[in-house]
């Protein structure tokens, strides 16, 4: 698939702070791309460089071969981006902020358009009042709307969900992955992790300012896959000292419960741990195993960076 | 170009406009008319006419020109000011629209919105006084040009200002001073020497004096001088707009 943003060892600097450090990241044409990081890790400064609101200090973006700050123009025109905050003018109508976003990319008013995305985003009952008097959640959409509003070929979606009951939360994926069929290159980054493994094609890790992992979601959910198996035991046991010293291996508080991480179900060692335990006389009355999720993935990558 | 963005900022700033028509019309009307009945008629007729015209008359390019400056930099400051308070400049900064079409936009508004003030006060001038406009063409180059200029100024300080009084301090502290030290409401003649020299420092005297040549046909100082004044301000606010948005000076980081 080709690259549509192509971003070269990118640096922001802000006073002593580098808030991203020779970042290179290439993002393909239609894909739904998820960038993660904890808080201040760089994702805004990374999207707010692409997008324009911010310069970089140094490097190279260049979105379908154009650059970011010579050809402005150009990279602007095929982006639309829904910012993190919630920041609106509140005395202006629905209609005419989306219209208004539309004619700042050079477009005349397209009022079949714009009503159209606002159905889509059940806004469109709200269409003539004032932004003052809407909820959280319909100011929500109502950024998306006006991301929408001049049909861009990119979109930037910072942290959509945000703050957003789960029926939205819905309401928006359903709506990101409609733009992924018509075509449209999301970049979306997120504190829900739940949120990157549903959507999203590719995933990439940033933290400190430095990407730290890209890989398609399923190499990664495969590659860094942990199966973590629960024992539940028939009585309580005090300690491990009958076992082998076994790092994978640990008991819960409760002591009912064996807790082994990375041991696969049908591997031998899973059997030769049942086999102690019996010949301990221990029993035991469930067995549970179940995949490390991409949550899981995200804090070790994070924390053992 | 993108001129559609340009339009769309225009009508965008020119719709808060229409939002609040009462207080932008109303109030100015109702204090000309103030200014009118103290100093026109209480005060004014006691004062004897000048350089042949009537007190009364005397002010009006004053009072137009007070408006004009003062309206065109509070409108053109909170029109681009609002914006970055509330956040949602980062659509016209992640937009393709150039620093030159985001200028035209934004001061192209406030300088309609003063020029409308300025002429309400024009026409509520005359149901106090009567005067013949020596040189309308002038006259409507002078409207123009003052309303553009500061406009631009008023536009800088919108982006200097990171908050609501940093917004009012330049035109409270610095060109209201001005304005009234700069003849709106008297000829420098009727000055001690001393300041008659330091009004001719006052950078908004030139102004007021040209405007109100071409009321009148006289003034204190040449007509050319006024002109020369006036696009020399409007080459330094335009130079530093220039630099704000190379720079991205508070807007972008």
């Amino acid at each position: 698939m080709k690259s549509q943003i192509s971003i070269e060892n990118v640096s922001k600097v802000f006073g002593r702070h580098k808030a991203l450090n020779n970042v290179s990241l290439e993002i393909k044409k239609g894909e739904i791309f998820a960038l993660l990081g904890p808080n201040g890790a760089g994702k805004t400064t990374l999207i707010s460089a692409i997008c324009g609101l911010c310069r970089q200090s140094s490097g190279t973006i260049k979105v379908n071969d154009f650059d970011t700050l010579s050809q402005y123009k150009e990279t602007r025109n095929q982006i639309g981006l829904v910012p993190q905050e919630l920041p609106l003018d509140g005395f202006e109508s629905v209609y005419n902020s989306c219209q208004f976003s539309r004619g700042l990319f050079g477009l005349k008013d397209s009022r079949d358009h714009i009503e159209k995305i606002l159905k889509t985003l059940s806004l469109f009952d709200k269409r003539d009042e004032q932004i003052f008097g809407l909820s959280g959640g319909m100011k929500r959409r109502l950024l998306i709307a006006k991301a929408l509003a001049h049909e861009p070929k990119i979109l930037f979606l910072d942290e959509p969900t945000a703050g957003v009951d789960v029926s939205l939360r819905r309401d928006i994926w359903k709506l990101i992955e409609d733009q992924k069929k018509m075509g449209v290159t999301i970049i979306l980054t997120t504190h829900y992790i739940e949120e990157a493994e549903q959507l999203a094609d590719r995933v990439g890790i940033i933290n400190s300012g430095e990407i730290i992992l890209v890989k398609e979601k399923t190499t990664l959910m495969s590659e860094f896959s942990k199966k973590t198996t629960f024992i539940r035991l028939s009585k309580k046991l005090k300690d491990l000292s009958f076992m082998k010293k076994n790092k994978k291996i640990s008991l819960t508080e409760n002591g009912m419960t064996l807790k082994l991480v990375g041991i696969n179900n049908t591997s031998n060692e899973l059997q030769s741990i049942v086999n102690l335990l019996s010949q301990n006389g221990i029993f035991f009355t469930e067995i549970n195993t179940v995949d490390n999720s991409l949550e899981d993935i995200f804090l070790d990558l994070v924390e053992t960076q | 170009m993108n001129i559609q963005a340009a339009i769309t900022i225009y009508k965008f700033e020119m719709a808060r406009f229409r939002r609040t028509i009462f207080q932008s019309l109303v109030a100015p009307i109702i204090t000309t008319s103030l200014y009118f009945v103290v100093f026109g008629a209480a005060i004014g007729s006691k004062i004897e006419s000048i350089n042949g015209v009537s007190y009364g008359s005397f002010i009006v390019p004053g009072l137009i020109m007070l408006y004009l400056m003062t309206e065109s930099i509070n409108n053109a400051a909170f029109g681009i000011y609002f914006p970055k308070f509330v956040g949602s400049i980062f659509e016209v900064l992640s937009a393709p629209v150039s620093s030159l079409e985001a200028t035209v936009g934004y001061v192209g508004a406030a300088a309609s919105k003063s020029t409308i003030i300025g002429l309400m006060i024009f026409l509520t001038s005359n149901l106090f006084v009567t005067h013949d406009i020596k040189y309308p063409l002038v006259m409507a180059v002078f409207i123009i040009l003052t309303a553009i200029t500061f406009s631009l100024f008023g536009f800088i300080i919108g982006i200097w200002a990171q908050n609501w009084e940093k917004l009012s301090i330049i035109p409270t502290l610095l060109v209201t001073p001005l304005v009234f030290l700069g003849g709106s409401f008297y000829s420098i003649d009727m000055l001690p020497e001393f300041w008659q020299k330091v009004s001719l420092l006052n950078p908004v005297f030139y102004l007021i004096s040209g405007f109100r040549w071409s009321f009148f046909g006289t003034s204190e100082i040449p007509i050319a001088l006024s002109i020369v004044a006036i696009l020399s301000f409007m080459a330094i606010c335009l130079l530093i707009i220039a630099i704000i948005f190379k720079t991205g000076y508070r807007l972008r980081t």
